[in-house]
């Protein structure tokens, strides 16, 4: 899917803008931001419901290009800023979490593979 | 092994604002030099768990990186109070760190799990009297 339809699918609000024809073939669905450094394998998409400008320095050392904010959480302009100098992607989505992440895995977004913890 | 140091940078206890700056900046520095893309991202993820590390636990510290044709080094030292139970602290989803620190999305004790996970070698040494000093190699 690249991610204008992942903009449309998901009625996104854009608040910071790259590449909208990116392919994106994964995506993860975390507020802990120590797993998605623990799990994150390869480039995908953060769907998270936290805000801060620490989502985007995750964002900007496991090279995940886009991160939407779930349940209309607005983040603050810290966060804003930063994405525009890292150059992540950044949008709103007013739907929670779970439902987001499945009507991305319905229309054919995998989730990444994770490493063995144990 | 000439090694040379690319970054040296204090870390202040409680700088949430700043976390992720020292990690930012070594990951400029190694793409000027031409590192591979995959260990970058070994490297950055290190120094940016053993930043956080000091800014949650520790009452401020310093992060340095050293580079040589075979290796980056980065070594995180703090003042204290060192770690209390270190094969715990190692123990994924095992966690010292205070609500506050939970609601920023850290705190889910994968850090040190991760950095050893990240990296080909690993050296903790920890008391209370000096702190910690820890060295994580990536090799290259």
């Amino acid at each position: 899917m690249i991610l204008a339809d992942i903009i449309k699918l998901l009625n996104l609000e854009v608040l910071v803008e790259t590449d909208n024809k990116m392919e994106i073939t994964t995506a993860c669905g975390a507020d802990l931001m120590s797993d998605v450094l623990a799990f994150s394998q390869e480039k995908s998409l953060l769907l998270t419901g936290l805000t801060n400008p620490q989502v985007v320095r995750t964002a900007e050392f496991t090279d995940i290009n886009v991160i939407i904010f779930v349940r209309g959480k607005r983040p603050p302009k810290e966060t804003i800023e930063l994405a525009k100098d890292k150059k992540v992607a950044l949008y709103l989505a007013s739907k929670p979490l779970f439902e987001c992440c499945g009507l991305l895995y319905a229309n054919g977004l995998k989730s990444e593979d994770i490493r063995d913890i144990n | 092994m000439n090694e040379q140091e690319i970054l040296a940078k204090k870390i202040e206890k409680g700088d949430f604002q700043a976390g992720g700056e020292a990690s930012s900046k070594l990951k400029d520095l190694l793409r000027k030099l031409g590192v591979e893309s995959a260990l970058i991202r070994k490297i950055t993820i290190v120094t940016y768990e053993l930043e956080m590390n000091i800014i949650i636990h520790s009452l401020g510290g310093e992060i340095r990186a050293l580079v040589s044709d075979k290796a980056v080094r980065v070594i995180a030292n703090d003042n204290g109070p060192g770690i209390d139970n270190l094969k715990k602290a190692f123990q994924p989803g095992y966690s010292t760190a205070s609500d506050e620190v939970r609601e920023m999305g850290f705190g889910a004790g994968m850090g040190l799990n991760n950095v050893e996970h990240y990296s080909d070698k690993l050296k903790v040494e920890s008391n209370a009297d000096k702190g910690t000093i820890i060295q994580a190699i990536v090799e290259l």
